[in-house]
C-alpha cells in the first residue's frame, strides 16, 4: 500500500511538471519579445521605411501596412465564404452534402499554410507573372475558409430553435428567418470568430514568403509585391546584422500586439454576448 | 408531442413542400456557399498538382522521392533528405511533447482542481496563439544557443550515437525541441477535451476498488481515452509535420542525411520556404511544389485519421467493451 | 365555423401523430385541446398554421379550412396564413437582440415594414395587459422581462400582426400561479376579438379559460364539445378517466 501511494505521488508530481515544462517556453517567449522589442518601439518605428544596411533608424511602417491590407484582402475573400459555407452548414447541412462539406473543411484546416502558399502561387502569382499583395490575400483567405466554417456551423447551430419558430410563427418567410433572426443573433459568436481568425492570419508568414515576397518601399497596390510584419521578422532574424536583429524583436512584439488584441477584443465580444444572452 | 424540434427546418416532401421563390433562392446560395468548401479543395489539389506536375513527369515519382541528392546547380532533385529531416524532427517533438501534453492534460482535468483548469488554459491558449515566426526568432536567439553550450556537449557525454558530432546547435535537435514547444497545445487541449468525456462511474468505479487516483487513471480513465488521445496525437504531428517557419529558422538548412540529432538537416516545408521565391525554372519549382504535394498528402492522410479516431473516441461507450 | 378540420391524419416519419381528427372551431370562441403527452395536441395545432410541415419527414393529410379556405390549396402562402394564424409557444421567446419595443413589431419589422409603430406598440401591449409594466422600459431589453411578462410579450407580438386565429401551445405551463392567472384572464378577453385553441395539460386551467374542450388520446379525438358537459357529463369513459385524474 505504502508503495502504491508512493507511486500514486509520484505520478501526480510528474504531471503536475508538465504544467511547468509547459509554462516556461511561454514565460521565456514573452520575457524576451517585451524586454528586447520594447526598446526599439518608437514613433518612427511605425511609421518609417527600413533603413539600408548600415544606417540606423528606420523601421517597419510599410510592413504594417502590408499586413494590414493582406489580412483585408483575405478577409474580404475569406470570410464571406467561410461564414456562408458555416451557415450552410448549420442551416442546410444534415444531409450527405452537409456531411461531406463538413469533413473537407475539417481536413483542410489541417493543411499546411506552406502548402497554401504553393496553391496561391500556382493560381495568382503564375498567371499575373508577378508577385503580388493579391496573391497573399488570396493565400489568407484559403487558410481562413475551413476554420471559419467549422466556428461559424457551431455558433449557428446554438441558436434556440425556438427563435426560429418564433419568427416562422409570424408569418416571416425562412429567409428572413435565417438572415435576420438566427444570424441576427449569432451575429456576436461569428464576429468573435473572425476577429480570431484574422489575428490567424495576421501572424502567418510561410504562405506570403513566395507570394508576396517583400517590399522595400511602401506599397499601395495590390498587384504589386508587398512587405508584411511576418516575413520582415524572419529577414531580419536571419540577417547578420546586430541592429535587425533589434528590429526583428521589435517587429514581433508589434505582430504579438496585434494579434494579442485582435483576441482580447474577441474575447470580450464573447464575455459581453454571454452576459446579455443570459 | 411536447417539443417539436423545427430548428433545421427544411421543406419536406409531398404536398407541404410549397416554398416560394425567395426562400429557395436562399436555400440555393446556401448550398453553393457550402460547395465552395469542396470547390476550395478541388482548387488546392489542382493548383498543386499544375506547379507540380512538370518536375513529377521529368523526374519521375519514385526516383524523385528515393533520391538523396538535391543539388540545384546540377539539377538534381531527391526528396529523401528532407522527408528524413521533417520525420526525425517530427519524431523528437513528439517524443517530447506526448507525455508532457498527456501528462498535463491528466493533471489538469484529474488531479488539479477545477478551477486551476480553468486559469491554465488562458496561458495554453497564448502559447497555441504565438505567431510560428515568433518561434523561430525564439529558437534561434535562446534555444539554439543553449543547446550550443550547456546541453549539447552535456547530452555528448552520454556516447548515445543520436548525440554525437560538433555540437552547433542548430540541427535536427533545436528544430524538434520547438516543435515540440509548438504541438503541445494542440494535443493537450484536444487531450482534455477527450478526457473530459470519460463518465465519472468508471472512475468511481475503481476508486470503490480501492485503487489509488493514479491507479483510476491508469485502469479506467486512459483506457477509455485512448482513442482520443491517439488522435490528439496525431493532429500534433500533422501540425509538427507542417511547421515551416520556426524550423526553417532553427534546423540548418543543410540537405544531407545524418543520424546525429547535432548535425544541421532541413524538411520539406523548409527547403520550400527557402527556395521557392528564387527558383530558377520550372523544374526546380515544380520539384520543390512536388515536396508541397508529398506534405500535403501526408498531412491530408493524418487529419482524416485523426478527425476518425477523435471522432470515434468522442461516441465512446461503443468501444469499452474492446 | 372559424376553423374546419376535416380527416386530418400528420405523421412524423413512421409516427403516426394524428389519426383521423375532425372537429369546428366557431368564430370568437376558445377550444382547449387536452390529454396526456404525446397525445397529438402540439402537432394538432401546429397543423393550423402549417408550423407542423417545417419538421423534416413531418407529412400530413386531410383538410383544414380556415374561413372556408383549405390551408393546403394551391396558392396559399403558409407564410400568409401565419400572419392570419399566430401563435404562442410553450416557452416564452422574446428576440434576444431585441428591445421590448422592437419585439412586438417584429412581426413588421422582419418583413422589412420599417416606420413608427408607436401605436401598434401601445395598443398590442394594451391588449397583451403588459402596457403599464413596460411603457416606462419599452426600449431596454426583452430579456429584463420576468417569465410571465415575456410570455404576455410573445402574446402581443402576436397580436400586432393583427392575426384572426391565435394558437397557444401550453402558454402558461413554464410560469408561476399568478403569472398563469394573467395569461388566463387575457385569453378571456381576446375572445372578444379572436378565435383561440389553446393546448393544455392543466384540465382547471381548461375548465376556466374555454368554451369548448377537445380531449385527444394516442393521437385520437376522443370526444369533443362544450366545456362544461366534458368535464361534468362526458360521453366517453376514457374522457372521464383522464378528467377525474385516473390517469394522465
Amino acid at each position: 500500500m505504502k508503495r502504491r501511494r508512493l507511486v500514486n505521488h509520484l505520478m501526480t508530481a510528474l504531471c503536475g511538471f508538465g504544467l511547468l515544462l509547459a509554462l516556461i517556453p511561454l514565460g521565456s517567449i514573452l520575457w524576451l519579445v517585451i524586454s528586447r522589442g520594447a526598446p526599439a518601439l518608437n514613433l518612427d518605428f511605425f511609421t518609417q521605411l527600413p533603413a539600408p544596411v548600415g544606417e540606423t533608424g528606420g523601421g517597419v511602417g510599410n510592413a504594417i501596412l502590408g499586413t494590414l491590407s493582406m489580412v483585408g484582402i483575405g478577409c474580404i475573400l475569406g470570410v464571406p465564404v467561410g461564414v456562408g459555407a458555416g451557415v450552410f452548414l448549420a442551416e442546410r447541412g444534415n444531409g450527405r452534402t452537409g456531411d461531406a462539406v463538413r469533413f473537407t473543411a475539417e481536413v483542410l484546416s489541417g493543411v499546411p499554410s506552406i502548402v497554401v502558399g504553393i496553391v496561391a502561387y500556382g493560381l495568382v502569382v503564375l498567371p499575373m507573372h508577378r508577385f503580388s499583395a493579391l496573391a497573399g490575400g488570396v493565400a489568407l483567405a484559403v487558410l481562413m475558409i475551413p476554420a471559419l466554417a467549422r466556428s461559424t456551423e457551431e455558433l449557428v447551430r446554438l441558436v434556440p430553435g425556438s427563435l426560429r419558430e418564433a419568427s416562422l410563427a409570424l408569418g416571416v418567410p425562412q429567409w428572413r428567418t435565417s438572415l435576420r433572426v438566427v444570424l441576427r443573433t449569432a451575429l456576436g459568436g461569428i464576429v468573435t470568430a473572425v476577429l480570431l481568425s484574422i489575428a490567424r492570419a495576421a501572424g502567418e508568414t510561410a504562405p506570403l514568403l513566395f507570394t508576396a515576397l517583400n517590399n522595400q518601399y511602401w506599397n499601395f497596390k495590390a498587384d504589386q509585391p508587398t512587405a508584411s510584419l511576418t516575413v520582415q521578422i524572419y529577414n531580419y532574424a536571419v540577417s547578420p546584422y546586430q541592429d535587425w536583429h533589434q528590429k526583428a524583436w521589435g517587429a514581433a512584439l508589434v505582430l504579438l500586439l496585434l494579434v494579442g488584441a485582435l483576441s482580447l477584443i474577441a474575447k470580450a465580444l464573447a464575455r459581453n454576448r454571454f452576459g446579455t444572452a443570459r | 408531442m411536447g417539443e417539436v424540434a423545427a430548428r433545421h427546418a427544411e421543406p419536406s416532401g409531398g404536398r407541404s413542400s410549397r416554398t416560394n421563390l425567395p426562400d429557395r433562392a436562399w436555400a440555393v446560395s446556401l448550398t453553393v456557399f457550402g460547395a465552395a468548401v469542396l470547390v476550395v479543395a478541388g482548387v488546392i489539389v489542382g493548383a498543386l498538382w499544375f506547379v507540380a506536375a512538370p518536375a513529377v513527369k521529368t523526374l519521375g515519382l519514385w526516383n524523385f522521392v528515393g533520391s538523396r541528392q538535391w543539388d540545384v546547380t546540377r539539377d538534381l532533385y531527391g526528396a529523401l533528405p528532407f522527408i528524413y529531416g521533417t520525420l526525425v524532427t517530427s519524431a523528437v517533438a513528439l517524443i517530447i511533447a506526448l507525455p508532457v501534453s498527456v501528462g498535463l492534460a491528466v493533471f489538469l482535468t484529474e488531479m488539479a482542481p477545477a478551477r486551476l483548469r480553468v486559469v491554465v488554459s488562458f496561458p495554453i491558449s497564448l502559447l497555441a496563439g504565438i505567431p510560428s515566426v515568433v518561434y523561430g526568432l525564439w529558437g534561434l536567439f535562446v534555444l539554439v544557443p543553449l543547446l550550443r553550450k550547456p546541453i549539447e556537449p552535456w547530452l555528448a557525454r552520454t556516447h548515445f550515437p543520436l548525440f554525437s558530432g560538433a555540437p552547433i546547435g542548430l540541427g535536427y535537435l533545436a528544430a524538434g525541441v520547438i516543435l515540440a514547444i509548438m504541438i503541445l497545445p494542440t494535443i493537450t487541449t484536444i487531450s482534455i477535451e477527450v478526457l473530459r468525456t470519460v463518465p465519472g462511474s468508471l472512475r468511481e468505479a475503481a476508486l470503490a476498488l480501492g485503487a489509488t487516483r493514479w491507479e483510476a487513471i491508469r485502469i479506467a480513465v486512459l483506457p477509455y481515452s485512448r482513442a482520443g488521445i491517439v488522435g490528439a496525437t496525431i493532429l500534433g504531428l500533422g501540425r509538427a509535420l507542417g511547421e515551416t517557419m520556426a524550423v526553417t529558422m532553427v534546423i540548418g538548412n543543410s540537405p544531407t542525411i545524418s543520424a546525429s540529432l547535432f548535425a544541421p538537416g532541413y524538411s520539406l516545408p523548409a527547403v520550400i520556404a527557402n527556395e521557392f521565391a528564387e527558383a530558377s525554372g520550372s523544374l526546380q519549382t515544380g520539384a520543390l511544389a512536388a515536396l508541397g504535394l508529398i506534405l500535403f498528402a501526408v498531412t491530408l492522410l493524418l487529419n482524416v485519421i485523426a478527425r476518425l479516431l477523435v471522432r470515434v473516441s468522442q461516441k465512446g461507450p461503443a468501444r469499452v467493451a474492446a | 365555423m372559424k376553423i374546419e378540420v376535416r380527416g386530418l391524419d400528420a405523421y412524423f416519419r413512421s409516427t403516426h401523430a394524428l389519426r383521423s381528427v375532425s372537429l369546428g372551431v366557431p368564430a370568437n370562441t376558445v377550444l382547449a385541446i387536452i390529454g396526456p403527452s404525446g397525445c397529438g395536441k402540439s402537432t394538432f395545432v401546429r397543423c393550423i398554421n402549417r408550423m407542423h410541415e417545417l419538421v423534416p419527414g413531418a407529412r400530413q393529410t386531410g383538410q383544414i379550412f380556415v374561413d372556408g379556405k383549405d390551408l393546403h390549396a394551391r396558392g396559399v402562402d403558409p407564410v400568409d396564413l401565419r400572419r392570419r394564424v399566430g401563435m404562442v409557444f410553450q416557452r416564452p421567446n422574446p428576440f434576444p437582440t431585441m428591445s421590448i419595443y422592437d419585439n412586438v413589431v417584429a412581426g413588421l419589422r422582419l418583413n422589412g415594414i420599417g416606420g413608427d409603430h408607436a401605436e401598434l406598440v401601445e395598443k398590442s401591449l394594451r391588449q397583451a395587459a403588459l402596457w403599464d409594466e413596460v411603457k416606462d422600459r419599452l426600449h431596454t431589453s426583452a430579456l429584463s422581462l420576468s417569465g410571465g411578462q415575456q410570455q404576455r410579450l410573445c402574446i402581443a407580438r402576436a397580436l400586432a400582426i393583427g392575426p384572426e386565429v391565435m394558437l397557444m401551445d401550453e402558454p402558461a405551463s413554464a410560469l408561476d400561479p399568478i403569472a398563469t392567472a394573467k395569461i388566463e384572464e387575457l385569453i378571456r378577453e381576446l375572445r372578444q376579438q379572436l378565435t383561440i385553441v389553446i393546448v393544455t395539460h392543466n384540465m382547471q386551467q381548461a375548465a376556466r379559460v374555454s368554451d369548448h374542450t377537445a380531449f385527444f388520446y394516442m393521437g385520437e379525438l376522443i370526444e369533443h364539445g362544450e366545456t362544461e358537459q366534458i368535464f361534468t357529463n362526458p360521453r366517453e369513459p376514457r374522457t372521464e378517466d383522464y378528467v377525474t385524474g385516473k390517469f394522465g
